[in-house]
């Protein structure tokens, strides 16, 4: 794939219980733990981001969250990032 | 030869349990690590200390054996090429055994648990095994629910603070609040459901209620000066003060009003009357101070007459500016009736849309009974009845009923 130039990208994500979501909408409920519930949400796009900790990926999901107004899943890739 | 017995083997253990895995998930970086290498050190303890005595220092015992064992374990499996032991060895290598002087790891561990990415049953679990020391089964009993699923649930939230790193620190500053108010949640819920205990056994819950004010005492030692910290753990003493008198020796409830004061625990009360003192003092009222507050009149009075309504309603009125919630607003009704009479308290609370909720059924039913509508009393008992699983509050109820139903009949005759 590599050689053929169409590779781009490709990582393994942890288990989807490793997930959180956040919700703009929600001043109640802001985080929820685990993936997106609901059958009819779908995923509309992705940030591949580099962070310490789960902290600072949720400060970075919690504006893209805001900023699109659509909730955000939290996920962690498998593995060290390589640089 | 001092002889060491079991039960105070236990007792360290339930003191120790938490600060140990708190050091150790600190030096290693990892909870499993940790309370593996603490539940070890349990082991060689009970099997050492009957014999050899109780070391100076029990907790530093632990804590060492804990670490040394990790570390030839560790060793061996990272001799195994297993990178996990790798990277915990390394992790051991830079972080000393000894704490801080001026941070507990105790609150890294309990920040840690208490993460607002891990849903609220799965913090309320970690908080109970990895702080309190209970085991699984002990928890799965406490919430009903079989053991695999717990286990299961405690597996699943390391597994998450693990691979999605959740940090092992306390928060920021700017983060403290919020998360804060997380912990006291945890707290709380631990407590109240010791002491209102919707199902389930009931040693088992004793030892939750006792067990969150553990952690209550803990909190309100390691953050002073948060008000809301001290507010939860004088809310959770003054309400823990009347235990003796909130159930007959047969298990039946008695409400507050009809408890026998003189079995009230005087030492806990002036611990919580002087708990609230001192965080009113700071004057950032908040929810758990207000409602110790609220407990705290009660706990004055020395007969249910002696009671200053008036009081509780205006901490009433202040609680509903911070927490406007329909719960508040019913209780708020309850005082009302003390003052302005059941048929006002009514008008209040028939507007509030609680529906499924048993209180409000029994509290209506109540405030019916006292206005002598006999027979909506009884419907609104038994629409209570039908909202809870507990057998104390439906025998009470039930009870209720009995009491109204000879005049009840006389009544709907001459309807």
């Amino acid at each position: 794939m590599r050689a053929a130039g169409a590779w781009v990208f490709s990582g393994g994500l942890h288990a989807a219980s490793t997930a959180t979501v956040l919700n703009p909408r929600s001043d109640e409920m802001p985080m929820t733990d685990g993936p997106y519930v609901e059958g009819k949400e779908h995923i509309g796009g992705l940030v591949i981001i580099k962070a310490e900790s789960l902290d600072e990926a949720l400060a970075w999901g919690g504006k893209v969250a805001r900023a699109t107004t659509l909730p955000v899943e939290v996920r962690p890739f498998q593995g060290e990032l390589e640089d | 030869m001092p002889t060491v017995t079991r039960s105070e083997i236990e007792r360290v253990f339930r003191e120790e349990y938490g600060r140990a895995v708190a050091v150790l998930a600190r030096v290693f970086g990892d909870i499993d690590i940790a309370e593996e290498a603490v539940q070890e050190a349990f082991v060689t303890a009970v099997a050492r200390w009957p014999s050899r005595g109780l070391p100076p220092a029990p907790a530093g015992w632990i804590i060492t054996t804990a670490r040394n064992r990790a570390i030839d374990r560790l060793r061996r499996e990272a001799s195994r090429d297993d990178r996990h032991a790798q990277a915990a060895l390394l992790h051991a290598r830079d972080d000393p055994v000894q704490e801080s002087p001026v941070q507990d790891d105790r609150l890294r561990l309990i920040f840690t648990c208490c993460h607002p990415a891990l849903g609220r049953a799965a913090q309320v679990a970690l908080t109970l095994r990895l702080l309190g020391g209970l085991r699984t089964p002990e928890i799965a009993r406490a919430f009903l629910v079989p053991e695999a699923t717990m286990a299961q649930r405690l597996v699943r939230a390391k597994g998450k603070i693990r691979d999605a790193r959740i940090p092992y620190r306390v928060p920021s500053e700017a983060d403290l609040p919020e998360r804060l108010a997380s912990v006291l949640a945890v707290a709380y819920l631990i407590f109240s459901e010791g002491y209102a205990a919707s199902s389930g056994e009931r040693l088992i819950r004793e030892e939750l209620a006792t067990e969150a004010i553990r952690l209550g005492r803990l909190l309100a030692k390691l953050m002073p000066d948060e008000p809301e910290v001290l507010g939860l753990l004088a809310l959770m003493l003054l309400l823990h003060s009347r235990r003796a008198a909130r159930t007959t020796t047969t298990g039946e409830l008695v409400p507050l009003p009809e408890q026998d004061r003189s079995l009230w625990d005087h030492d806990l009360i002036d611990q919580g009357q002087a708990l609230v003192k001192r965080c009113l003092a700071r004057n950032q009222p908040g929810p758990y101070q207000l409602q110790a507050a609220i407990n705290a009149v009660h706990s004055d009075a020395l007969t249910v007459a002696e009671t200053d309504w008036r009081q509780i309603l205006a901490l009433y009125d202040q609680l509903l500016t911070f927490a406007p919630t329909t719960v508040v607003a019913l209780n708020r009704a309850v005082v009302v009736a003390e003052i302005h009479g059941p048929r006002q308290a009514l008008e209040l609370i028939d507007g509030l849309s609680l529906e499924g909720y048993y209180l409000y059924h029994a509290i209506r039913a109540d405030l019916l009974r006292r206005l002598g509508q006999l027979h909506d009393a009884t419907t609104a008992y038994r629409a209570a009845i039908d909202r809870t699983d507990n057998a104390a509050e439906i025998r009470f109820l039930r009870r209720r009923i009995s009491a109204i139903r000879p005049r009840s009949a006389a009544n709907e005759q001459t309807d």
